[in-house]
């Protein structure tokens, strides 16, 4: 069972109550971009097999959006930060190169 | 190949059953293939089969990581139905459907088809419009479905309880060819008869990069070695988003669990599959007398074969409000398979950015019942780089909005 910790109230729980929002850190797209770019941001995904970053929204208590970084295997949570950011911080980086040495991600928006 | 019949069976019983021979060959993997699919579960099989008997071409290897239908052809709940709403998906998926119906003698190989017929009850008055709407979409297409009453329903399932303390049964959409098969034997037959024609299917071999010049792909990088291709068919499931960034794309695809749990054995009790996708449980018995449950999928992408303990309390709770019967049966076993969940609900077979490239993937909660069909359509396509039953499901489709949404048909449940 997933068990996250909200950076916006505090509040640790388990996954009912949060609800996931997909893939975090897209670059949007819209009027006077490229077909190639607005359809990456509409529909392609990393879907890696490991490390995520991801949006969840603690639906069933303060009802903020933030960012998680999460193994998609193993589920552990590397940690959650605040959505007004544009790259996760160093420290969940760090805590995952830990675990996988060499990790990659596309371009942080 | 020695074939299956009652004589065999009975020249067997007199000689201790010393007779039969491997169903399929392990070989060692050659150098070079006219045509590769990744993927030995159903749909790859099917494509490699369909690729020898209606194309003619045989010098195919089909690569599996694991074992042999060791993926979601043997996690599934084995459901067969064809009554999807828009035209190019029950095109394919009644192409399936009715392969289905003589697949065994096709492959000399019982896969226990037993069109017992499934109904998707209706319980609120959207379902019943969605359904009804459903059912004149199949009359167009050529499949045979009905709305039915509840009275009809409780006919034909006796164990339901048609009041609900949420949601009473309205009515349901009701196909009476559909049924179910025993899913492994689908994935035995089809390797058996590629087997025979002379393929290679070659189990715990894994794909781990794939070789290109100059937008073509020459051949695959494997636990096994190096193995050389004209033609790569990608049909791996969950797994499609990594194996597509071997080969430089990116999917519109996303990887989710999808459980399933079946029941202690019980007498026979209910001779039809139910889909109650508004309260989201869905059962059927299987020839063992298990009762065989689908469950719900994680609302975050992972691959853990198992999935969020949550959803097994809110399907059983769907399925007692259904069945009070069930409320004392024990669950002997839980699961979850990787499903490949595209935006609009639908499959992708498709032609990619790389020229000989060729993938079949996200069929998502509902890549069973398609498995002849698709690995109809698929081989053709690789064969002849067109074919009518995957036209519409190209990769461009999500680029042009074109999209083939099933999401009420197969967006909550299978």
């Amino acid at each position: 069972m997933l068990i996250l910790t909200c950076p916006c109230c505090g509040v640790t729980a388990e996954e009912t109550e949060f609800h996931a929002g997909g893939e975090a850190h897209l670059k949007r797209f819209g009027p006077g971009s490229s077909e190639d770019e607005f359809h990456d941001y509409l529909f392609a995904r990393e879907n890696p097999k490991g490390v995520h970053f991801e949006r969840w929204r603690h639906a069933n208590g303060c009802g903020k959006w933030f960012l998680a970084a999460r193994d998609t295997v193993t589920l552990e949570v590397y940690g959650t930060y605040p959505a007004q950011t544009h790259e996760p911080p160093q420290d969940i980086k760090d805590r995952i190169s830990a675990r996988h040495p060499g990790w990659t991600w596309r371009e942080f928006a | 190949m020695k074939r299956y019949s009652a004589f065999a069976i009975a020249r067997e019983a007199l000689r201790n059953h010393t007779g039969w021979e491997r169903a399929w060959a392990s070989p060692e993997p050659r150098k070079k293939y006219q045509a590769i699919i990744i993927g030995a579960g159903g749909h790859g099989l099917a494509t490699a089969y369909y690729l020898g008997k209606n194309h003619g071409i045989r010098d195919v290897a089909i690569l599996e990581k694991g074992w042999l239908g060791g993926g979601n052809t043997g996690r599934n709940t084995t459901i067969i139905r064809s009554n999807y709403l828009q035209d190019p998906s029950a095109a394919i998926y009644e192409k399936a459907r009715s392969l289905y119906e003589t697949i065994s003698q096709d492959l000399n190989y019982n896969v226990m088809f037993s069109p017992r017929g499934v109904m998707m009850l209706a319980q609120t008055q959207h379902e019943v419009r969605g359904y009804e709407r459903t059912a004149h979409a199949n009359a167009l297409q050529g499949v045979t479905t009905e709305f039915i009453s509840p009275a009809r329903v409780k006919e034909l399932v006796p164990i339901i309880n048609l009041d609900g303390p949420r949601y009473p049964v309205l009515g349901a959409l009701w196909q009476a060819r559909a049924g179910t098969a025993r899913h492994d034997a689908v994935a035995w037959g089809y390797a058996r008869a590629c087997s025979d024609m002379g393929m290679h299917v070659i189990q715990k071999c894994e794909v781990t990069g794939i070789r290109q010049e100059g937008g073509r792909v020459t051949g695959v990088d494997t636990t096994r070695g190096a193995i050389d291709c004209d033609k790569l068919g990608i049909v791996v499931a969950g797994h499609s988003g990594d194996v597509a960034r071997m080969a430089g794309f990116r999917l519109p695809i996303e990887s989710v669990p999808l459980q399933a749990l079946v029941s202690e054995p019980i007498k026979p009790c209910m001779d039809v599959v139910v889909m109650a996708n508004t309260v989201h449980g869905y059962m059927s018995q299987s020839d063992k007398g298990e009762m065989v449950i689908g469950g719900g999928t994680d609302g975050h992408n992972n691959y853990t074969q198992r999935g969020s303990f949550h959803h097994i309390e809110e399907t059983v709770r769907a399925l007692i409000e259904t069945f009070p019967m069930v409320s004392r049966l024990k669950m002997l076993r839980q699961w979850g398979g990787i499903v490949d969940v595209t935006g609009d609900r639908s499959p992708i077979l498709s032609k990619t950015p790389v020229e000989n490239i060729y993938i079949n993937c996200g069929w998502g909660t509902g890549g069973f019942k398609a498995i002849p069909g698709s690995g109809w359509g698929f081989a053709e396509l690789m064969a002849k780089d067109h074919a009518p039953l995957c036209e519409a499901f190209g990769l461009e489709r999500f680029r042009e909005g074109r999209f083939i949404d099933e999401s009420v048909a197969a967006g909550v449940a299978h």
